[in-house]
């Protein structure tokens, strides 16, 4: 059974490092992945996804609406934008940081209030997580992905946390290793 | 080992594998990571060319000089390349030549949907276009074979989804090839009336040949299914297909897409009930089938616009589809906006205060057209601020001349914007060109490029200096201004656009985002000064926002750039 996760946030937030650890640890349990991601324009501060699926046998790069198992978002008005992509009974995993798109910004349109309250009054299974301040607690603003990836990590209890930490070691400079695996270690607590 | 790789990388592999030794591109997205990823391998000569006609030419260069080599762009960067494609099409190579093209059905980031497959009809050209980035490399050592058997230049077909999906790839080593013997051959390679007119029936002859090996190459598949159904499919509509149907149906894969096999077709719309073409874009499988006196479906229920996907294809053949959750919530647009500290906003700003018309161009300053800047007014293709501004002076005259500009990046400029330019200087519009100049090509993720004295592996190259050559070129106006510095720039686009001369202002600072660039520390609103007067928020950068009535920036976000804090009467922004 092809599993699939989505991995949505504001262009420039981390998802390209997101889905590269996700991708490397997936791969390490033989499983077939396919990672599908977003390069160009839309990094410039745009609504950006990343489709990461796994199985026995992957065919579509791609997930569609009703067939994410998990989203993981940067940021909740993407969470809610996406919503439509969760399957029945699968889980969105938010970090509650909102970031203002350029409508709201020039006023034209307004953030919704209450979006975590909203989106679990939709029937969504949503872990929201202030991501934000646990990565600045782990030494860097930029570590939301891996505060993120480290919660995800939880739901999916066939992969080992030897497993997520090796792959870690593999995707991050050695330089900025201690600092993600404590952003991870603070993420999966 | 399997690895997983995105399919530019798995090209790039492949190129690797096959012995390629020469790679000239120009970047697009989503072709770029091609020839980035084939820089990473010290055998293979690779570099950025000014623009893709200079790229093609130089891959043929090297394939005639007996190097295999490759050549990559975007699907719009192929109407630029057209110019050699058709006329190397009829010389034939000699050392393996491959042509990697990705197209951008659903335009993540283009100007259009154009669909390359045309071009491999027009010019006669085999197509070869993988589903996965497996096939990516096997494929791409494929075309090298093709190209010197049949002796032509070979297309490597990507789109989006194939370019930037990673998926497993086995590797292996590289086959280092001798340099093949380069002999003069007038008749072959110097296309004049005489020697092209005995070179179209060679290449005629080709395709027939051609034709005879797409209908047994494994590069095209038939995988036997349930036979109600029969779909004909390539690239990744095949994976779609694969998704929804499994084995409850019955497929063709087409790997090679130029030329199309016509027995293959034939037998296999004989053993199944009904066939269904699923291609995106434009109907060229589904018009070959046509020709073939096929009943088929198609583009009578699939769209020629945008990408497809699993859904898509079930719906559209009566496969019923999960629907997800729906909030009901109106969730606001998050279009890409120019980065906060982008040096574009400055001018753009400036622009948009003077109320100037703008000829816009290629690249992240096209983004000076969204709200709240709304700073242009025309954007076709690359290099067309300066040929058009020229066309628009000469239309409307004095009264144009004097609030009209041209914008224009660096690396567009050296791609396609310095013909236009000549053409100022030669036939005379008063017109005013403004050349962004970030110090690198921004919006394919920086690369480098003529103008900033690096080559594609970040050593130093020839720069060329762009005020210098304007200059050269006949214009007496060239200034420069830092596009940080609001004044500098009112100054200079007030002068130029008054000037009764061509004139070019150089918009000079580094982009923002190049690791070189430091960062200052954000700055601050003090509340009680903010008189919520707004003018910071005409800038439309994405790290200042309204919240409780007074302006805020989000310091997560700003880079210290300094533009916000010029607009504020009431110095309420501090640093």
């Amino acid at each position: 059974m092809t599993k699939n996760i989505m991995i949505v946030g504001v262009g420039g937030q981390g998802s390209l490092l997101a889905s590269k650890l996700l991708g490397h640890v997936l791969l390490s349990q033989n499983y077939d992945v396919k990672v599908s991601e977003v390069h160009g324009m839309s990094q410039r501060g745009g609504s950006v996804v990343t489709y990461v699926r796994f199985g026995e046998k992957v065919y579509s790069p791609i997930i569609d609406k009703g067939q994410a198992d998990v989203i993981i978002s940067f940021e909740k008005l993407e969470a809610a934008r996406y919503m439509e992509y969760l399957k029945e009974g699968g889980k969105i995993v938010v970090s509650n940081q909102e970031i203002d798109p350029m409508p709201v910004i020039t006023g034209a349109a307004e953030y919704p209030e209450n979006l975590i309250e909203k989106m679990k009054a939709a029937g969504a299974d949503v872990d929201d997580m202030d991501a934000l301040s646990l990565a600045m607690e782990a030494g860097s603003a930029k570590a939301v992905n891996i505060v993120l990836m480290g919660r995800v990590s939880k739901y999916f209890p066939e992969i080992s946390e030897e497993a997520w930490l090796a792959s870690l070691e593999a995707c991050v400079p050695a330089k900025f290793l201690e600092m993600n695996k404590k952003a991870f270690a603070l993420g999966r607590a | 080992m399997k690895q997983l790789m995105i399919g530019n990388a798995a090209v790039a592999r492949g190129l690797y594998e096959a012995g390629c030794g020469v790679v000239s591109s120009y970047p697009g997205t989503p072709s770029t990571e091609i020839t980035e990823e084939a820089a990473k391998y010290d055998e293979i000569y690779c570099e950025w060319a000014p623009n893709e006609k200079v790229a093609l030419e130089v891959a043929f260069g090297a394939a005639v000089a007996g190097k295999r080599s490759f050549c990559g762009m975007k699907h719009v960067g192929l109407n630029v390349a057209a110019d050699p494609l058709f006329t190397i099409s009829y010389t034939g190579i000699n050392a393996g030549m491959i042509i990697g093209v990705a197209d951008d059905a659903g335009m993540h980031s283009s100007q259009n949907e154009q669909d390359s497959r045309h071009y491999a009809i027009a010019a006669k050209v085999p197509m070869l276009e993988p589903s996965d980035s497996a096939e990516a490399l096997e494929f791409t050592k494929v075309a090298y074979e093709l190209s010197e058997k049949y002796d032509t230049p070979v297309f490597m077909k990507m789109c989006t989804r194939v370019a930037h999906s990673q998926s497993l790839v086995e590797t292996s080593e590289r086959t280092e090839l001798p340099l093949k013997e380069y002999n003069k051959d007038i008749a072959k390679y110097v296309m004049m009336p005489g020697n092209a007119k005995r070179r179209h029936p060679v290449v005629e002859q080709r395709t027939r040949d051609l034709i005879a090996y797409a209908e047994t190459t494994p590069l095209n598949r038939v995988e036997m299914g349930d036979t109600k159904i029969g779909i004909i499919t390539s690239s990744t509509s095949y994976q779609y297909v694969k998704e929804v149907f499994g084995d409850n149906a019955s497929v063709l894969k087409l790997g090679m897409i130029n030329p199309l096999p016509e027995k293959l077709i034939l037998d296999f719309a004989e053993k199944v009930d009904k066939l269904v073409i699923i291609e995106e874009l434009d109907d060229i499988i589904e018009s070959h089938c046509k020709k073939l006196g096929l009943e088929v479906t198609g583009k009578d229920v699939f769209p020629l616009e945008d990408e497809f996907s699993q859904n898509l294809v079930a719906e559209k053949l009566g496969v019923p589809v999960k629907t997800g959750l729906a909030l009901d919530e109106n969730i606001p647009v998050r279009p890409p906006v120019m980065c906060a500290g982008c040096p574009h906003r400055g001018m753009f700003y400036t622009l948009s205060k003077n109320k100037c018309t703008v000829m816009g161009d290629i690249g992240c300053y096209t983004l000076g057209a969204v709200a709240p800047l709304s700073a242009i007014d025309v954007t076709a293709c690359m290099g067309a601020s300066i040929s058009s501004i020229h066309g628009f002076n000469k239309a409307r005259g004095a009264e144009s001349e004097g609030k009209t500009v041209a914008v224009i990046g660096d690396s567009t400029f050296m791609h396609s914007g310095m013909t236009g330019l000549a053409n100022i200087a030669y036939n005379q519009s008063n017109s005013t060109v403004v050349i962004l100049d970030n110090s690198i090509t921004g919006m394919t993720g920086h690369q480098q490029n003529p103008t900033t004295g690096y080559n594609i592996k970040g050593d130093p190259a020839g720069k060329i200096n762009l005020e210098a050559l304007c200059k050269a070129m006949g214009f007496e106006r060239v200034r420069i201004v830092d596009p940080y510095d609001l004044e500098a720039c009112d100054k200079a686009v007030k002068e130029e656009l008054a000037a009764e001369a061509p004139s070019v202002i150089i918009s000079r600072r580094p982009c923002a985002l190049l690791k070189y660039v430091e960062v200052k520390p954000a700055l601050k609103v003090e509340s009680d000064k903010c008189k919520s007067c707004k003018m910071c928020m005409k800038l439309g950068c994405p790290a200042i926002s309204i919240k409780e009535n007074k302006a805020r920036i989000d310091a997560t976000l700003c880079v210290g750039c300094g533009v916000c804090k010029q607009l504020c009467k009431f110095d309420a922004i501090t640093e």
